[in-house]
């Protein structure tokens, strides 16, 4: 339970400045001095001059030890400065070795994903994602179900990373995902972008709202409460944090519902911030947008199909055909008829 | 045998996780139990029952479920070790927060979900604070960045545990709370090791059967509001 701390870094935390200059200098702090009520704490003293003052048993109150407090309180300072928070975004791959499939039997084949690209997943319900997911998450080494190995950067993890790095790979976005919090976007941004310590919360909160403005069909203002937000809305919000403020290197997809949301876009904001994005889609647009599909049957990695020059050229007219029914779910929403020629309209003949 | 402790708020999840991990320490040939102190009834022994899993149920009644677990802890030790477990897991609600059934030498759980609200990791104290390892458990159902702040939370109270998320449905992260509990350290008896925080203390006319409202029959370890208008 205990390592080893700088005794100079406690020194300077501790006995070198107020509470109050503390808090100022690594703001992250507040919550944690919360935990033994700073408002009513005497902030122009020390840490260690606060130590002194109360008894053994206000800590206790609060479920602490004094001890406790101030060696937790170092610890974390230290952490927050020698792993920068964005040491984990230089993950330029990861390939998975081939393991079995739920029945045993060897897989065909690996995969290798880079930095910048789209891997769709594709497969029957319960084919096998959250396996490679889990394989992904825990940095298999051939101990996992599967078998598989995880490399990052062409290498193997050591123990250390396995446990560090593992659930903080892979961020996740589905369907079922809600945001609970009742407080505004702008807010609870900021409060994230706090606890990633990022020296402008206010501005960063901004700029992902701007972001999050690029992708929803339906404007999003700061002051809107997140339970407040339409399903579009709150995906793009979802999508714009993830993109500009989370960590993990892998961004994790469960198909983009084709409303109030620009999917194309939402796309190239995550490329073009790095990241490896997987994607789980039957949605053939989509699908075409990757830079490959695995194809998942029976817990196994049953096929590895590089997006053609074919495809990508019936991209094209997939993409013409997606925004003509946009355009049509638009006139629904309008109140209008559909009763045109829609077959000529759409390129089409029965 | 390896010994584990896993405690979280009620409804976190700690049952599922439990026989998620279980069903990977199977894989690997280990025979585990379950040993659940709960306060005035359990459904859980059927649930265990059900995934064949061995399983003892204490139940605290009237006394506080952290002082009922501390005496009984030790005996369900040798329990296990009678039934032949390669890893018994003690699972107990901390019902007050302020609960902490930690023991010094023994690897600790904590188990919180993602829709308790990020004030919970501030809330829960030593549980949380003094765990070895701490499983998140509901995150497939809210955001990506409540997930992280509820992540940054828990460091901010416990900077040296391993934090695992596992999904209790689909037994996502289940795996490598399995390879956590696989390494306990072994425990003969639990005679003369610590707790790693207090109990809660008590002692007052209400822990032995008071129940009248009225300041003449409150006595003992009392403490009172200051209301200072």
């Amino acid at each position: 339970m205990t390592d080893q701390l700088s005794p100079q870094l406690a020194e300077e935390l501790l006995v070198n400045r107020s509470v109050a200059a503390l808090l100022g200098e690594y703001p992250y702090l507040e919550n944690y001095f919360d935990a033994i009520r700073l408002e009513t704490l005497d902030t122009s003293i020390s840490v260690a001059e606060l130590l002194a003052d109360y008894p053994e048993e206000y800590f206790t109150d609060y479920g602490l030890t004094k001890t406790g407090f101030a060696e937790v309180l170092v610890g974390f300072v230290e952490r927050m400065l020698s792993q920068p928070p964005d040491e984990l975004a230089q993950v330029a791959t990861i390939t998975v070795k081939p393991g079995c499939d739920k029945a045993g039997r060897p897989e065909s084949c690996g995969l290798t994903m880079r930095a910048g690209e789209v891997t769709c997943i594709v497969g029957p319900t319960g084919a096998g994602k959250s396996r490679l997911l889990e394989d992904i998450e825990s940095l298999a080494q051939g101990d996992t179900p599967t078998g598989r190995t995880v490399l990052v950067n062409g290498a193997a993890p050591s123990d250390e990373q396995r446990y560090d790095l593992g659930h903080r790979l892979v961020a996740q976005l589905t369907q079922n995902m809600n945001f609970v919090i009742d407080l505004p976007v702008g807010e609870f941004i900021e409060l994230h972008a706090r606890s990633r310590g990022i020296a402008e919360p206010a501005k960063m909160a901004a700029e992902v709202v701007a972001c999050a403005n690029t992708l929803a069909g339906e404007r999003i203002a700061a002051a809107t409460p997140l339970t407040q937000l339409s399903g579009g809305q709150s995906r793009a919000v979802m999508i714009a944090d993830t993109a500009l403020l989370s960590a993990s290197p892998i961004v994790l997809i469960d198909e983009i519902e084709n409303a109030g949301i620009d999917r194309h876009q939402a796309l190239s904001l995550l490329v073009g911030r790095d990241k490896i994005v997987l994607m789980s889609t039957h949605d053939p647009v989509l699908a075409l947008l990757g830079d490959r599909r695995v194809v998942i049957r029976n817990g196994g990695i049953m096929s590895v199909l590089e997006t053609s020059e074919a495809e990508r050229a019936n991209l094209e007219f997939l993409t013409a055909l997606d925004d003509r029914l946009a355009g049509l779910r638009a006139a629904i929403r309008a109140g209008e008829r559909l009763d045109s020629d829609l077959p000529s309209m759409l390129g089409m003949t029965f | 045998m390896r010994f584990v402790t896993v405690a979280g708020p009620p409804s976190s999840g700690k049952t599922s996780v439990i026989l998620r991990a279980i069903e990977h320490l199977r894989q690997r040939e280990l025979q585990t139990g379950v040993i659940k102190f709960d306060c005035l009834s359990s459904s859980d022994a059927d649930t265990y029952q059900r995934a064949g899993v061995i399983s003892k149920v204490g139940l605290a009644g009237s006394l506080c479920p952290d002082h009922f677990f501390i005496t009984n802890v030790d005996q369900a030790v040798q329990w296990g070790k009678r039934q032949g477990l390669d890893l018994l897991i003690s699972e107990s609600a901390g019902l007050c927060n302020r609960c902490s059934p930690h023991v010094k030498k023994v690897l600790a759980v904590c188990v919180i979900d993602n829709l308790s609200g990020i004030g919970t990791p501030e809330k829960i104290g030593p549980m949380l604070r003094l765990a070895d390892v701490v499983v998140v458990t509901k995150g497939d159902i809210v955001s990506q960045a409540e997930r992280e702040v509820f992540a940054a939370r828990i460091r901010e109270v416990n900077r040296l545990a391993t934090v695992i998320a596992v999904n209790g449905i689909t037994g996502q992260g289940a795996f490598a709370l399995s390879r956590l509990l696989a390494d306990a350290a072994e425990v003969d008896s639990l005679q003369g090791d610590y707790l790693r925080f207090s109990l809660p203390s008590a002692l007052c006319s209400y822990c032995i059967g008071q129940t009248r409202i009225d300041e003449t029959f409150q006595a003992g370890n009392l403490r009172r509001i200051r209301f200072d208008d």
